[in-house]
């Protein structure tokens, strides 16, 4: 037989144990919530490997502008998962061992969730491994084949640009049926160089065209009226390519090789004359040829509400430059990568109800199980459709005519122009 | 000096001791930093051993770096050779181009010296962009994880990498002490203050500053070669002019002619690097100021200096 307990009126040092016991439990219980909170409303933090000094300067100074309007869109329209974004930027002098180390610090001490924004493609090989083995997600903004053609790794995608690869093969039909079949390539003779001529030779002879010449220029060669007498007299289009601000001199030079007589189509890449203006003093020769653009410099007609909110949050006029600077021209058709690899990094965050850390594979994965990504104020350049298996985008591109120093717009293709059979299936590789 | 034996050698272990250990007190970050430094650093000591001690102002080192770089990747990566092999071919190639350099530039001295390194070292640069298909220029190539073991160790895990990069350093700091201290060592040094005079006293300058330079360009091969296996990444970026200078900076800063010199100056100006770079573009501006006030107050680099004011028995 049990006792039964006596209940017993309490003692006043026994109330004021309750009390307190309970006020301490009250406390602790609404402290503990408030430690939720706090975790679930601690920032992402974002890093962004950036080339703010080096040869890709004006580019840097473009993507950070560009990265910073689309990080106040974003935070505007309530993060991710509902917690506030922040961007660490460091500079990586557009050098591939200081790229590396630049993911290392934005890592580990910058303790960020992704890291995002390289261009160059020596940043982003050299950059890659190091990357891969911080098991951290490492979106580059760099229109290189380097992702898709298997050399990095499964935590490395490339989805807010199209690759080199796919930008050639889509306009060389056009460039084969209104410019000319007989092509001379002018390319600067390194990794960038060789790109263009592979993908666009095998391209343009899909078409039933030729390269019948390749004139490769030294990366330290000032002067390119040596090479020019090497374009042969039978060349339809001048096919060129280069880096930095060689092209100033290249222009020129053609100018004076062709004087005011018959010369061959132009077309180029508009890479070389990125943060450059098109209507500038000796870049006269340009007027009526034709470039290829990632996304048009200068606004035009009939173009969608997305671009206009684009250009305005960015802060970019009509022509392509800065609204507070008309001298300041941007890095127009390559920039739009930092902005729509954010917007990625949202959609892959949220669709992986991320987290923390620990979630970084499964937000790799739900990045490549992406596929379409329509026309939106994310992905205001066009639509796109991602390749989960090669980490690879593809999107629209443009080929723009010089006209009176604007850049108008005379052919997009489609994205199936652009498409390729897959090189690497990274689905495959483990984490 | 002789009379300082264990303190040298005592400081020198303890260097090392106190890099151990660091690994298990720093954060991941700066154990990472810390292993890029200490095998940077065997560049630097290579780099040391040639102009600090043998008075060869080269400016084409990279050319040295990038051949141990370029021997071990190509020879892993494309050829499919194991890591082990692969790193002693860069070391060895690291120093058959200093001595293929040396045979030919030894013929002159100084200024004439000085240009006919830096020509070598751009054809070597050059020579990686024109054979692009192969090396992939300017952009390089990924060293795959799996072809990164070096004798069962994997070197892109992060304890591994710091440990053998201890090792490396370790054994290039002792290699270059026993060097200094050798009778070699102090011939060296005799080309280095005056070669007419060693000639007279029957040492063949030629001859002495080949083997200065040969032993030089080992370290920077060795370097170069444990850089691609450690970090996974080979690129013409290190054979360009940048990365013949930096090994210089690194000396004069540290102090030309000391062994501890070049690890401390690759430290330093590793760390003003990352510092100023988080608070300013300018940071290649610090770092030259840093540079001028050297030259203003510390002639002789820090350890130079300070071997000069307070610890003469310092190697």
């Amino acid at each position: 037989m049990k006792d039964i307990p006596i209940t017993r009126t309490p003692s006043r040092r026994g109330l004021l144990k309750g009390i307190a016991a309970g006020t301490g439990t009250l406390a602790a219980a609404g402290a503990f919530p408030g430690f939720i909170q706090a975790q679930s409303s601690e920032p992402i933090r974002l890093g962004f490997q950036l080339h703010r000094t080096g040869i890709g300067a004006a580019y840097g100074r473009w993507y950070e502008r560009t990265a910073q309007a689309a990080l106040q869109v974003l935070n505007d329209a309530g993060g991710i998962n509902g917690r506030p974004v922040e961007i660490l930027f460091e500079d990586d002098g557009t050098d591939p061992k200081r790229g590396a180390e630049v993911v290392e610090k934005l890592a580990t001490q910058g303790r960020c969730d992704a890291v995002f924004g390289a261009l160059f493609s020596n940043v982003v090989v050299g950059s890659a491994p190091r990357a891969g083995e911080l098991r951290i997600p490492y979106l580059v903004c760099s229109e290189g084949h380097h992702v898709a053609s298997g050399i990095t790794n499964r935590w490395t995608l490339q989805p807010g640009i199209t690759d080199v690869k796919s930008q050639v093969q889509a306009m060389a039909p056009w460039v084969a049926a209104n410019l000319g079949k007989k092509v001379t390539m002018v390319f600067p003779d390194y990794a960038f160089g060789y790109d263009h001529r592979d993908f666009f030779t095998a391209a343009m002879e899909a078409q039933g065209g030729e390269v019948v010449e390749l004139i490769a220029i030294p990366p330290t060669e000032t002067s390119f009226t040596r090479h020019l007498p090497r374009i042969p007299s039978e060349t339809e289009v001048l096919y060129h390519v280069m880096v930095g601000p060689a092209v100033l001199t290249f222009v020129k030079e053609l100018g004076e090789f062709y004087g005011t007589g018959d010369h061959p189509e132009i077309f180029g890449f508009i890479d070389s004359l990125e943060a450059v203006d098109i209507a500038g003093p000796g870049l006269e020769f340009l007027e009526g040829t034709h470039f290829w653009e990632g996304h048009p410099r200068c606004l035009q007609p009939g173009a969608s509400e997305h671009e206009t909110f684009y250009r305005a949050a960015v802060g970019v006029d009509d022509n392509g430059a800065s609204v507070s600077d008309a001298r300041e021209v941007s890095t127009y058709a390559h920039m739009f990568s930092a902005w729509e690899t954010l917007f990625v990094i949202k959609a892959g965050m949220e669709a992986a109800g991320y987290q923390g850390p620990d979630d970084r594979q499964a937000f790799v994965e739900a990045i490549e199980a992406m596929t379409e990504m329509p026309l939106s104020r994310e992905h205001p350049q066009g639509d796109k459709v991602f390749n989960g298996r090669t980490h690879q985008v593809f999107g629209h591109q443009h080929i723009s005519k010089v006209a009176e120093g604007r850049l108008e717009v005379v052919h997009t293709t489609s994205i199936e122009d652009g498409l390729y059979p897959d090189e690497v299936d990274y689905t495959t590789q483990p984490f | 000096m002789t009379g300082h034996r264990g303190a040298i050698l005592g400081l020198h272990l303890g260097v090392i001791g106190v890099l151990a250990a660091l690994y298990f007190v720093l954060p991941a970050y700066h154990v990472s930093n810390l292993a890029r430094i200490m095998v940077l650093s065997v560049f630097a000591m290579g780099y040391n051993i040639a102009f600090g001690y043998t008075g060869l102002l080269s400016l084409g080192h990279a050319l040295f770096f990038a051949s141990g770089l370029y021997a071990t990747g190509t020879l892993v990566q494309l050829a499919g050779w194991p890591a082990g092999p692969g790193l002693l071919a860069g070391i060895a190639g690291g120093a058959l181009a200093a001595l293929a350099v040396g045979l030919l530039a030894l013929r002159t001295t100084g200024v004439a010296f000085m240009i006919v390194t830096l020509m070598f070292a751009q054809a070597g640069y050059l020579l990686i962009l024109y054979f692009g298909p192969l090396t992939r220029g300017d952009e390089g190539y990924v060293i795959d994880r799996a072809s990164r073991v070096v004798a069962g160790l994997d070197l892109s895990d992060d304890r591994t990498r710091y440990f053998a990069a201890l090792a490396l350093f370790a054994l290039a700091l002792l290699a270059c002490l026993a060097l200094v201290r050798s009778p070699t060592g102090r011939v060296l040094v005799a080309m280095r203050e005056n070669a007419e005079r060693s000639r007279m006293l029957g040492y063949d300058p030629f001859r002495y500053r080949l083997i200065g330079l040969v032993a030089s360009g080992l370290l920077a091969g060795a370097s170069g070669a444990a850089y691609g296996l450690m970090f996974g990444y080979v690129g013409a970026t290190f054979a360009s002019i940048q990365y013949s200078i930096l090994p210089l900076l690194w000396v004069l800063l540290g102090g030309a002619g000391t062994v501890l010199g070049p690890f401390l100056g690759t430290l330093v100006m590793f760390y003003l690097v990352d510092l100023s770079s988080s608070v300013t573009t300018a940071h290649l501006m610090v770092v030259g100021l840093a540079l001028l006030a050297l030259v203003l107050f510390a002639r002789k680099g820090l350890l130079g200096s300070l071997r000069e004011r307070a610890l003469p028995w310092l190697p």
